[in-house]
């Protein structure tokens, strides 16, 4: 069985980590994550073909094509001889593939990036036919054809010849494959992991790619970063891409410049279903390697969930602050919402958990398709009888679902699919005046406190309680901080400069709180040039005191 | 004549040093982002697992060659009880062998670069410079190697070696080189063309070999606060 924390006893050390849920019942697949993702971070060229959030259609291929094949693409961990080593191999295997990496999907795999040519719109001869502006690859500028992009099989676009090539689907059997095809549709949005235990930064040769101590996200230094491409090969989510044109690695870096400042990521900022949830998640850092190793896959997920922490543990808030978690950290995963749908209602599933990697965003399984085949059947959809049933008989959506998030496993989607319903299935209760049936939210092991609770926060998802951010410390400074007070109030300390807003003004604003201390080298020119006048205010007029730079005192002024 | 000789012989040698070391260290403190293999492997990819691996690990054996060949005195061979006709036989075998392997490799990924749309978009003005400078090396080292031994009883070891470690001295052994066969002159040449070229060229991802992996911790922490550098790494994996 899985390892746990034993309760009450205080982990040695605590690790702080911002994840996010994902709720797919309320995934519309209208892209708008990938494209401000895109406009934010990746619209330039080398990184054309790279979307740090990409949205895909399940059943489907994905993007990069096939990249749930990891017996092709050897991403992620596998266990040798109870080890825990990269399944493309340990250091000598990655020594031994240095001059040409095997596992490195083709740009073909992803797409090739294109324009158009739109001079030829306005450039073009006059004649009969309308000019048109055909496409042109953005690699080498040559005319190309159209032949696959980030998305071509939205919407199950291409039809059966593109959905053989979901490697779930081939996992699911064929005898169950069509009728699924015909019956069910998902949206799946993916960024980084941000992995427990990622074997991305395992695989990089050059130790660029590193895990954040502070909040866990996993970034690559890119002025160490030499170009070995073995972090694209080595993540299995194939969430790691290789600027073609400065020949470094990229990947999404959870908008760390904006989390730093309490603010959600550009995707979960515009997300127009307001289906993700960002929050603070407390982990025994010293149980994750075991937990990652367990032998059977299906334990995986359990496992995982073991290695979060409890934040209303009066024990565990004390280890947190004494492994260098400040204070409000700790008073965030409180109200953590991520904390709150992973192991309070135990409704949000980790993607893959199979690849042993240890993923950081995970998803509220969606239970519209089944409410959409029992209404396709004249059932009522709403009632608890009839989801409970449709949830058990229904094995299809269950069992892909089981590939998808806990290894085939069905017994925890089934759960978490019950739960959905007994919430539908109570608030419609509530809502239309009806008596409670406190049966419907036992029957899938909550009470009817909970069930609102847990509606509040899918349903109504106000702002404030989808994104609890705490702002950004150092880790290396918080111990001295808590000993010496505020490190900026020592004399000629930026604390103790004159104030920049007058007393009772306007407080700064959010952003220029969050500016980084100015230079030393400004500081001394500010403090340098205090008291002299700024031309820019003087009317001309007079010779206000501090025109001229004061006078140094000379020997004979001393006389 | 003599005055070319001192010039090239006895002279430039130093100023591909001082540009070598000095490009370095410039690459090293203001460039670190564009030290990068910049690969091309996602554009084409079948002819590279080839051509590559052919050609680097050739190359690693050519170097490993020239340390042995241009450092260690014929008198510390002989003291081995290596003989000279085994000495011979093994720079004839293994290093043409490696030569053979890298201009070979060297050739594939020419071939590549030339007809792979992708590629040759992905070449820099720097490359085409580079690029005819690492082959004439190459074929100029592999034809000393092979044709030499055939054709002349000509002893590197007693001649171009023997200058080579005069430039340590600070005592320039030019007639050593200059009595040499042109095809070592012109190999030599290439050579420190290449040198120049190094450090602002794509040669400089030769000095990120990332030989700290062997020994590193597969999971790297870092603090937000730590900055580039590798001091920046805090602790190992949990």
């Amino acid at each position: 069985m899985a390892p746990r924390a034993p309760r009450g006893r205080a982990p040695r050390r605590v690790m702080a980590q911002i994840a996010m849920v994902m709720n797919l019942d309320k995934c519309i697949g209208c892209h708008t994550c990938s494209v401000t993702c895109k406009q934010t971070w990746t619209n330039r060229s080398g990184t054309e073909y790279a979307w740090f959030n990409n949205v895909e259609t399940r059943p489907g291929q994905g993007y990069p094509r096939g990249y749930e094949d990891q017996d092709r693409w050897k991403g992620g961990w596998e266990l040798r001889g109870g080890r825990l080593v990269p399944r493309a191999g340990g250091r000598v295997r990655r020594f031994a593939r240095l001059f040409a990496n095997p596992e490195l999907p083709r740009l073909d795999d992803y797409y090739e990036p294109w324009t158009y040519d739109y001079e030829n719109l306005i450039g073009a001869p006059l004649g009969d036919d309308l000019p048109t502006a055909p496409p042109r690859s953005l690699i080498d500028g040559e005319p190309t054809a159209i032949t696959w992009g980030p998305n071509w099989d939205d919407d199950l676009g291409g039809g059966p010849e593109h959905l053989a090539g979901d490697p779930l689907l081939r996992k699911v059997g064929d005898d169950v494959r069509l009728e699924y095809e015909q019956a069910f549709m998902f949206y799946l949005p993916r960024i980084c992991e941000h992995c427990l235990n990622p074997s991305c930064v395992a695989s990089c040769p050059s130790g660029a790619m590193y895990k954040r101590i502070e909040d866990g996200i996993v970034l690559v230094d890119q002025d160490r970063c030499r170009g070995w491409r073995m972090c694209v090969t080595g993540c299995p989510y194939k969430k790691v891409y290789f600027n073609h044109q400065t020949g470094k690695a990229e990947k999404c870096t959870l908008c760390y410049p904006r989390l730093e400042a309490g603010e959600p990521t550009v995707c979960s900022e515009t997300c127009v279903g307001r289906l993700r949830y960002l929050g603070v998640i407390l982990y025994d850092p010293d149980l994750v390697g075991e937990a990652a190793s367990v032998p059977d896959e299906k334990d995986l997920y359990p496992a995982q969930l073991g290695c979060f922490l409890d934040p209303h543990d009066p024990a565990v808030a004390e280890a947190a602050e004494a492994s260098g978690v400040p204070h409000d950290w700790v008073e965030a995963a409180r109200r953590s919402p991520v904390h709150a749908l992973i192991s309070r209602y135990r409704v949000a599933l980790p993607l893959h958990p199979e690849y042993r990697t240890m993923p950081m965003v995970w998803y509220v399984p969606p239970l519209s398709p089944i409410v959409d085949a029992l209404a396709g059947t004249g059932h009522d959809g709403e009632d608890a009888g009839n989801l409970f049933g449709a949830i058990e008989s229904l094995r299809i959506p269950v069992s892909y679902l089981a590939e998808l998030f806990t290894a085939g496993d069905p017994e925890p989607v089934t759960a978490a699919l019950r739960r959905l319903a007994a919430m539908r299935a109570h608030m419609r209760r509530v809502n239309l005046g009806e008596a409670e049936d406190p049966e419907i939210a036992r029957s899938a092991g909550m009470d009817a406190h909970g069930i609102e609770e847990m509606y509040r926060l899918l349903a109504l998802a106000k702002y404030d309680e989808r994104y609890v951010i705490p702002t950004a410390y150092d880790a290396r400074t918080v111990e001295h901080a808590a000993l010496e007070g505020c490190s900026l109030d020592g004399a000629g300390g930026p604390g103790m400069l004159e104030p920049a807003f007058p007393p009772g003004g306007a407080p700064p604003d959010g952003e220029s709180f969050h500016a980084p201390l100015a230079r030393p080298g400004a500081r001394a020119v500010a403090d340098r040039l205090r008291g002299r006048v700024n031309l820019l205010n003087w009317n001309g007029r007079g010779r206000p005191a501090g025109l001229f730079p004061a006078t140094p005192a000379t020997p004979e002024d001393e006389r | 004549m003599k005055h070319l000789q001192i010039a090239v012989w006895g002279v430039l040698p130093y100023i591909v040093l001082v540009l070598f070391v000095a490009g370095t260290a410039w690459r090293y403190r203001y460039d670190r982002f564009g030290v990068t293999t910049r690969s091309s492997q996602m554009h084409e990819s079948r002819l590279l697992s080839i051509g590559s691996p052919m050609f680097h690990v050739g190359l690693l054996f050519v170097i490993g060659g020239h340390i042995v060949g241009l450092l260690v005195p014929e008198a510390v061979t002989e003291r081995l009880h290596a003989s000279e006709s085994l000495y011979r036989l093994n720079a004839l075998v293994v290093g043409g062998a490696a030569g053979l392997a890298a201009v070979t490799g060297l050739a594939i990924l020419l071939w590549r670069r030339v007809r792979e749309g992708a590629v040759r978009a992905a070449t820099r003005r720097d490359d085409r410079l580079l690029y005819p400078v690492l082959a004439g090396a190459l074929v100029a080292g592999l034809a000393a190697t092979l044709v030499e031994p055939l054709t002349g009883d000509y002893d590197y070891r007693l001649g171009v070696s023997v200058w080579f470690r005069s430039l340590f001295e600070l005592d320039p052994n030019v007639p050593a080189m200059a009595h040499a066969p042109l095809l070592f002159q012109a190999h030599t040449l290439f050579g420190m063309a290449l040198f120049t070229l190094w450090p602002f060229s794509r040669l400089v991802h030769a000095f990120a070999a990332p030989l700290g992996y062997a020994v590193r911790p597969y999971i790297v922490y870092r603090s937000r606060g730590a900055g580039a550098g590798p001091a920046g790494i805090v602790r190992d994996r949990p």
